[in-house]
């Protein structure tokens, strides 16, 4: 049987068991859209307003299955367009395979029309990436980008298909079956020392962050916490692996961590750090983190090893076997004064600063849409203070359901990480929490989410402030706010209406409940202005490069 | 911590855009290369490059696991200095005539390297040898007027069973 590049394409997203893609056409990928036309039965494509949104829809769609997200562009300004979508999805290990295509191979290296190196501009943000210019090679080449996206830590690959090859037929084999990826085994002298340092503990701290949702490894996490009498801290990215309401669980650490999970994390006499890489934003200052504590680190990934915190023993291995192996490594309970002291640090009124009560905030408004969306439902935000305060006031109790940007903190990244969750969760009622300011960056997208109706809540946190930003210059810069007023008098219901879905404007308190329940109760997309304080701030606060002490509590 | 020399010997995919790949995380790790050799080996698919760079505990266990990610690399060994031969090859032009060619074949004969070139007005030699000759050459060579040094970087093989393998070969 004698294949195109393109249908070669098509055979492998089956084979891959791909049935979403997420893109944009142009002149480099007709051959590859010609196809897509032909597999309507089988294979759905979300045309977005821009690339970026399509790569962020990607991103989103993978984050909220587990399955790997796939983007397609074309060349030159198609595929320069998904370079922040890849690197939002690199920092944060999301396997997402994206597919560009190029000018032929006789016009690569003229500066053609539309032609770009992609391949070079993503070697730093990609797992890996590939130019085929011969169409035999292109079926192993795909099925390798998909085998390296989703093994040991996962990641973005790009692949560049010149217009030639996806126009140049060969003959096409099956694959034979997929192999299980190789699982390395657990260095059993690494886990005796693991055990070890568990066993000597008096007062163990978990620290989970985004790899053991990664590893679908949550409820063995909670088992071993349970095991070993240890309270649960997350970062950003680590939340949602654990159930908010789990006793043990004391939410998110670092800048803008919880009194109690920064505290309690503080005391610890050994942090057992699992799937997570200690981000700046995590710990503050490296040395002051680094006192008083043992590290025991475990993750896929080697080079994580003692890159930010020095790790006192390491298990370089798949968070769920070396979970499972120190669950069953009968590890004895903390002392009870341990437990005690963290329950009382939990009950402490620092862990419980709410903002002024008597105005609409968005620790309300937070809370409220909490209580409205079911709880495997997505929850997408863009990057920011309503960033922080979701991951500080909405409780999440199911994982792959907080679907926000950590590592790269890109802004923008909420409209289409929302689509992409929304479509991959089989059109639940998706919530997007996001700014004025992010909401601006890509708001293009509202097309997209009304074209495809799908049951998307957007909630724009308005301060008319870039509120982090503002928040820094008044802390750090004397208040002097550079370029963060923002005059723009976008009527945000008009602007909802102009798309085609429906506007709601929420400014004052005693309207929340009324103006939610609507929001909450229509099928399309709707926007709602929820008018905030400009002067709001996300607390507590650890200033940049700080340790605990300095932790700041009220504005 | 102090900086260490590491001599790191990779086995890599023959391909287009490898070296950049390792080139590119260097600088992008904030990683110095001071030398680097690549060329095809005894597997026309995989060719064999060798790092010298500096630093301490830490730089060094970066760079090896970060060169380790890398798709196309398929070996990645620190070489141990003393289980390892290691050879550099330098071709040097100076000014010489035929008053001052004496100097010069004396520094060539001690250093046992070999002439390759001559004109009335220079002299191009080539030796080859560990950094440190190579560096004392120049070194006596400099006062008498040196016009060009062209170095190749260091290459390594390990001595006796030692035998650098790709992943899967092992």
């Amino acid at each position: 049987m004698k294949l195109s590049g393109a249908q070669v394409l098509m055979e492998i997203f089956k084979e891959q068991q791909v049935d979403t893609v997420f893109g944009y056409p142009g002149g480099a990928v007709l051959n590859i859209y010609d196809e897509i036309y032909k597999s309507s039965d089988w294979l759905k494509h979300i045309i977005t307003c821009h690339e970026q949104g399509a790569s962020h829809a990607a991103d989103g769609y993978a984050r909220a299955t587990g399955k790997t997200g796939v983007v397609l562009a074309t060349s030159g300004p198609g595929a320069t367009n998904l370079v922040t979508g890849i690197a939002t999805a690199y920092l944060d290990s999301t396997p997402m395979v994206a597919i560009t295509g190029n000018v032929a191979c006789s016009l690569i290296g003229r500066d053609s029309f539309q032609e770009v190196d992609i391949k070079g501009i993503t070697m730093p943000i990609t797992k890996h990436n590939f130019m085929v210019k011969d169409v035999t090679r292109l079926a192993d080449t795909l099925r390798e980008a998909f085998s390296i996206a989703t093994s040991d830590r996962p990641g973005p690959v790009l692949v560049d298909i010149p217009k030639d090859v996806q126009i140049a037929t060969c003959a096409f084999t099956p694959a034979k079956g997929a192999q299980a990826p190789k699982v390395p085994a657990l260095d059993a002298a690494m886990l005796a020392q693991a055990e070890k340092l568990i066993r000597e503990a008096k007062r163990p701290f978990l620290y989970v962050g985004g790899g053991v949702q990664i590893a679908g490894a949550g409820d063995l996490l909670i088992k071993l916490a349970e095991t070993i009498g240890a309270p649960i801290g997350a970062s950003m990215m680590g939340l949602a692996t654990v159930p908010h309401r789990h006793p043990l669980f004391l939410g998110m650490t670092g800048m803008h961590g919880r009194y109690a999970a920064s505290i309690a994390l503080d005391k610890s006499d050994l942090i057992i750090a699992v799937g997570t890489r200690f981000s700046d934003r995590a710990t503050g200052n490296k040395q002051e983190f680094s006192k008083n504590h043992k590290v025991l680190h475990i993750d896929i990934d080697p080079a994580e090893i003692s890159k930010n915190i020095p790790a006192y023993v390491a298990l370089v291995a798949d968070v769920k076997l070396a979970l499972t192996a120190l669950i069953d490594a009968e590890l004895p309970h903390s002392a009870p004064e341990w437990l005690a002291e963290v329950q009382a640090l939990k009950a402490a009124p620092d862990n419980h600063l709410s903002m002024d009560a008597s105005i609409l905030n968005p620790e309300l408004v937070l809370r409220a849409a909490n209580q409205r969306l079911p709880q495997d439902s997505p929850v997408a935000t863009d990057v920011g203070q309503h960033q922080m305060w979701v991951a500080q006031y909405y409780h999440f109790q199911k994982p792959r359901t907080f679907i926000t940007s950590g590592g790269l903190g890109t802004m923008g990244f909420g409209m289409g990480a929302a689509m992409g969750a929304c479509i991959g969760s089989g059109l639940k009622k998706t919530l997007l929490i996001t700014s004025d300011g992010s909401f601006h960056m890509n708001m293009n997208e509202l097309a997209t989410a009304v074209a495809n109706r799908l049951p998307l809540i957007i909630l724009v946190l308005n301060n008319s402030v870039l509120g982090m930003v503002r928040q820094w210059q008044t802390m750090f810069y004397d208040k002097r706010y550079s370029n963060t007023t923002m005059n723009r008098p976008t009527d945000y219901c008009l602007l909802a209406q102009a798309f085609g879905a429906k506007g709601l404007r929420l400014e004052t308190l005693d309207k929340m409940d009324s103006v939610l329940d609507k929001a909450f109760s229509l099928p399309g997309p709707v926007v709602v202005d929820v008018r905030i304080n400009r002067d709001e701030m996300v607390l507590p606060m650890i200033p940049p490069n700080g340790t605990i002490k300095e932790m700041i509590l009220r504005g | 911590m102090e900086n260490q020399r590491l001599i790191i010997s990779l086995l890599v995919n023959n391909e287009s855009g490898v070296l950049t790949r390792i080139s590119g995380l260097f600088a992008r790790r904030g990683f110095n290369i001071d030398s680097l050799s690549v060329g095809e080996t005894e597997n026309p698919r995989i060719s064999r490059i060798t790092i010298q760079a500096a630093g301490d505990e830490y730089v060094r266990s970066q760079i090896m696991h970060q060169l380790g990610k890398l798709h196309d690399v398929k070996k990645v060994a620190l070489m141990d200095a003393a289980q390892t031969v290691l050879r550099e090859l330098l071709l040097v032009k100076v000014h010489a005539n035929p008053d001052t060619r004496g100097q010069v074949l004396d520094a060539v004969t001690v250093f046992r390297a070999k002439v390759i070139d001559l004109t009335p007005t220079t002299m191009t030699m080539e030796l080859t040898g560990e950094c440190t000759k190579l560096d004392a050459f120049i070194t006596y060579l400099d006062p008498l007027g040196i016009i060009e040094v062209c170095r190749t970087g260091v290459t390594a093989i390990g001595r006796g069973d030692y035998v650098l393998k790709t992943n899967e070969e092992e």
